[in-house]
């Protein structure tokens, strides 16, 4: 699990077979009449410093399992340990504290700023509130801020709504960087902009994770862009975790049959790769279905099924004797490469 | 959607006798009616007598499930005025305040659709200014005024049209007496309610002018016609159908003022004289009636909503 | 051989509150029978407009106020709504971005469907069903029959774009006109729309117009691009050709800030900076100037297009020094 390579090996955060489940009911009386497994049994761990992508498409639970980190949802079961501690058998004044350290970037910059509020306001008042600056010094801590993520100062004045899409993503990091988090999760920052906003947007973060030090999540599903910010990306299929590992070594050597289809779908910008998109298309279409669940998520539309499948336990598990390459796919490595 | 029915029936009986129990509370903090009925003559032995006779001495609670007891036998009580019994008078009363809320629901929506569409497809021309001018004239003259300007109008300067009543006293109606008589009632309530209505539907209609799949319409080369009346206006009934459900309550109460003054011999008139009297079993039946039209309208104009819209469902 | 398509000097401009915009310049383009050609830019540069004025479909406030559209030889601009109404639908046909909202939620599958073959087949209620069913089944739609009897909302959105990509060709298509129809898509179910297109594509022996902004879908699919920035097309060429030699400072600033997966880790993506100005057709000279690393005084005079190598046009006067960096 984790390497001693003589640094501090303890990790930032742990998740242990995190799951959130969603009741769908149905009659007259609202009956339960199954369970729509969101995030179904995630684990995994980041190290100081570092920046974990997790992707997938819609309805894998990536979005699910950062709001669970932060905070904004209550796990249905499993364990978050933040610096060692589990945080969900935690006090309530304890875990405020702690929540200033876990803090959240999100997609809609529009909606996830007040528009009410000028961007003054919106920055200082989370560090008022809990202390972090005060009167004297809050003019300054904000102008830093502003400074941080390349805004000008006669932003302060301003309202939200008149500022471009790529300049309200800023203010969002600035605000999720104004109580000094140790964990930054960021939902799809950039997922809402133009190229060339993004771009900028991207260059951001990779800077602010050298100098402030950050540990990241990046949550995406513009695969491009979770590997330029990732060291180790995680694939998510269906509320599970179905392959870890180094972002180079996970698309250079997809193992997982999802992993593999995802990653050939993506169209390359470079048309001398052109290739019949036949090749990798995989049919049909992912569904999240109530009901008990057993086996591989991806079974139905996977083109190396077998029958062990539907059965298996699924666990992520190394490719080959201590890899840190994690996959779940009990055929993985059994093949030669493709 | 049957079990959403039922659902919605379950449901409507303890709202209905939710609503019971605070009318009769209401009713009973405005007063005892035996109060009209005082006089310089009349004792204290007897007003007490009285008082019994009517169970009006018993605190209120017990007054009100006594009531409730005998309309679960089907029996709505006898007008503390005219002796009657409450359903025959409702009874009598009902069919004219039927016929004046039916044909001006009909003429209102005869009014109200056609020009909201209009408006909504013209929007910014001059038909459309004028028709949302003349949707405020109609919202916005209150009803009173507007009665004593036809009165004036046709009876008086004219002399063509009744002034008041159902019928022409001293005969026995027919229909073309009746329709006369109802001429400016009708037209009273139905400008009204046509101005609101208008905007509403004026206001959707352009709200379904700006979809993305009239655009697709379009694309098609289906033809002009074909994407308005087809594709736009089957959508527009949704908020017509609001419209229709939310004017059926409006109406059974609202006609209390132009029934009054058209004499229109209705649930309006009755009722009023009713409160005035505080005649408790007649005020009982009619907000009874009037509770279980505005339940059962709001269940209809919703399972009329899931026939119309198919992406409306209910589980 | 003609083109299917022969757009010349469009100007397209919406009167709002502030007076006049326009918002396309002056563009000038062909597609060519078989052929995918990709409009991509970035939001706001006018691409999803001009795709709208060649099928007629501005909304309110937009009108085209000079140019001309020759589709199959015929200016469309010049043609009535009615005489339109003949080509859309049938010879011309369009797909939309959110499958959604583009479906009219109150009408069966089937109903839609059936709607346009009558009204340019001239078929029968039967037959027109006979040849929606076989439409769908054709897209890959499992369980076609079922899908004819159901309402938009109840299929997914992969599927429903696949029954607006089955409705768009229903009749006899000879250009498609798609307008980023994968943007709202997962990416495994883009890949399964692409590879449909362009199957239909071959087979129907149709050419098809795709506007995108995603740089990976224009390598993969096109034939040939055209870059617009600002409601100008500052570059057009084939595709090898456009992503071997860009000539334009924002096509080559652009492909250089596009993150991929097969990207070494010590890449550096160039962002370009600043943002496209607000009030861009007020610009009398070249509207990315301001934001270009090889701007010059000349830059502010209009810019004309040149045509560098065969078939390789660009708006931009640096554009051979653009191309001599262009291996760094």
């Amino acid at each position: 699990m984790l390497e001693n390579d003589g640094m501090d090996t303890k990790p930032l955060l742990q998740v242990e077979g995190l799951k959130k489940y969603y009741t769908a009911k149905s009659g007259i009386f609202s009956r339960n009449i199954g369970e729509i497994r969101a995030v179904d049994g995630v684990s995994f761990s980041i190290h100081k410093g570092e920046t974990l992508g997790l992707v997938g498409e819609s309805g894998c639970g990536k979005s699910t399992l950062g709001r669970q980190i932060v905070g904004l949802e209550q796990p249905t079961g499993g364990r978050i340990l933040y610096k060692g501690r589990d945080l969900s058998h935690m006090r309530k004044p304890e875990l405020k504290a702690i929540r200033t350290q876990l803090q959240m970037v999100f997609q809609d910059s529009y909606s996830s700023l007040n528009p009410r509020k000028h961007i003054f306001e919106i920055l200082a008042e989370p560090m008022l509130y809990h202390g972090l600056a005060d009167r004297n010094n809050i003019h300054q801590k904000v102008e830093y801020l502003l400074d941080l993520v390349g805004l000008a100062k006669n932003a302060l004045g301003r309202y939200p709504h008149e500022f471009s899409g790529g300049q309200r993503q800023r203010i969002g990091i600035a605000k999720a960087l104004s109580l000094n988090p140790s964990l930054l999760v960021c939902d799809e920052p950039v997922s809402a902009l133009d190229v060339s906003i993004q771009a900028q947007i991207l260059n951001l973060l990779k800077n602010l994770q050298k100098e402030l030090d950050l540990t990241s999540i990046f949550i995406g599903h513009g695969l491009g862009a979770v590997n330029y910010v990732s060291d180790r990306i995680a694939v998510m299929y269906l509320g599970q975790i179905v392959e870890l590992a180094d972002s180079r070594e996970l698309f250079d050597h997809p193992l997982h049959p999802y992993s593999k289809a995802l990653f050939d779908a993506v169209p390359l910008a470079d048309p001398r790769t052109r290739k019949r998109l036949g090749g990798g298309v995989i049919e049909g279409e992912a569904e999240i279905l109530p009901g008990p669940g057993e086996g591989c998520p991806f079974y139905p539309r996977c083109p190396r099924r077998s029958r062990e499948c539907s059965a298996a336990k699924m666990e992520l598990r190394p490719a080959s004797e201590g890899s840190s390459h994690l996959v779940s796919c009990i055929h993985a490595g059994q093949e030669g490469v493709d | 959607m049957t079990k959403y029915i039922i659902k919605r029936l379950l449901i409507a009986l303890p709202t209905l006798i939710g609503i019971t129990i605070i009318d009769y509370a209401i009713m009973c903090f405005a007063g005892s009616p035996l109060e009209m009925m005082q006089g310089a003559r009349i004792s204290q032995a007897a007003v007490a007598a009285k008082e019994a006779a009517l169970g009006l001495d018993k605190p209120f609670y017990i007054q009100y499930i006594m009531w409730l007891g005998q309309l679960l036998q089907g029996n709505m009580g006898f007008s503390i005025k005219s002796y009657e019994a409450v359903s025959s008078m409702i009874g009598s009363h009902l069919g004219p305040t039927l016929l004046l809320m039916g044909v001006s629901l009909i003429v209102s929506l005869i009014m109200s659709v056609p020009a909201g569409i209009y408006s909504a497809i013209h929007q910014y021309s001059k038909g459309d200014y004028a028709v949302v001018t003349a949707s405020f004239f109609g919202s916005s003259i209150p009803g009173f005024f507007l009665s004593l300007l036809l009165v004036y109008i046709f009876n008086v300067t004219l002399g063509i049209l009744p002034s008041g009543g159902m019928v022409t006293l001293g005969t026995s109606g027919g229909a073309g007496d009746v329709a006369a008589h109802m001429v400016m009632p009708v037209l009273v309530l139905s400008v009204s309610m046509a101005g609101t209505n208008i905007r509403y539907i004026r206001s959707a209609v352009l709200e379904i002018l700006q979809q993305d799949y009239l655009r697709t319409a379009r694309a098609k080369g289906i033809g002009r016609r074909s994407v308005i009346y087809k594709h736009a206006l089957r959508n527009a009934l949704v908020p017509i159908v609001t419209v229709i459900g939310m004017q059926i309550p409006v109406l059974f109460g609202g006609a209390v003022i132009v029934e009054q003054l058209f004499s229109w011999p209705g649930l309006g008139l009755m009722t009023m004289s009713a409160i005035l009297n505080r005649d408790y079993p007649v005020i009982m039946g009619v907000c009874l009636l009037s509770a279980v039209v505005v339940l059962l309208a709001n269940l209809v104009t919703d399972i009329v909503y899931a026939v119309v819209n198919p992406a409306i469902q209910y589980d | 051989m003609s083109h299917i398509l022969e757009v010349s000097d469009l100007e397209v401009s919406f009167s709002g509150d502030g007076g006049k915009n326009i918002s396309v310049d002056h563009i000038s383009f062909y597609v060519d029978p078989g052929e995918v050609v990709c409009i991509v830019g970035e939001s706001g540069c006018g691409k999803s407009v001009t795709s709208l004025s060649i099928m007629g479909l501005l909304g309110r406030g937009g009108s085209v106020t000079s140019g001309r559209v020759l589709f199959e030889g015929k200016n469309l601009l010049a043609m009535t709504e009615k005489e339109l109404d003949q080509i859309r639908g049938d010879r011309l046909t369009m797909i939309f971005q959110d499958p959604l909202t583009s479906l009219n939620p109150v009408f069966t599958i089937g109903n839609q469907m059936t709607e346009s073959i009558r009204a340019h087949m001239g078929l029968g209620k039967e037959e027109a069903a006979v040849r929606a069913l076989m439409l769908l089944k054709k897209v890959g739609l499992p369980d076609a029959a079922a899908v004819m009897r159901r309402y938009p909302h109840l299929l997914s959105g992969g599927m429903r774009q696949r029954v607006m990509i089955a409705m768009a060709l229903s009749c006899s298509p000879s250009l498609l006109v798609a307008d980023e129809p994968t943007t709202a898509l997962d990416v495994t179910i883009q890949a399964q729309i692409m590879e449909l297109i362009l199957e239909l594509k071959e087979e129907l022996g149709m050419s098809v117009l795709l506007i995108t902004h995603d740089m990976g879908l224009v390598a993969q699919m096109a034939d040939r691009v055209l870059v617009m920035y600002a409601g100008q097309m500052i570059e057009q060429a084939p595709v090898l050709e456009l992503f071997d030699h860009p000539a334009h400072p924002y096509t080559k600033a652009l492909l250089r800030s596009v993150p991929g997966i097969m990207d070494r880790r010590d890449r550096v993506l160039e962002s370009i900076e600043g943002m496209v100005p607000e009030q861009y057709d007020m610009i009398t000279g070249c509207r990315f100037a301001d934001r270009c690393p090889y701007r010059r005084d000349i830059c502010g005079r209009p810019q004309i297009d040149r045509m560098i190598r065969h078939s390789h046009l660009v708006r931009c006067c640096r554009a051979g020094e653009v191309e001599s960096d262009a291996g760094k």
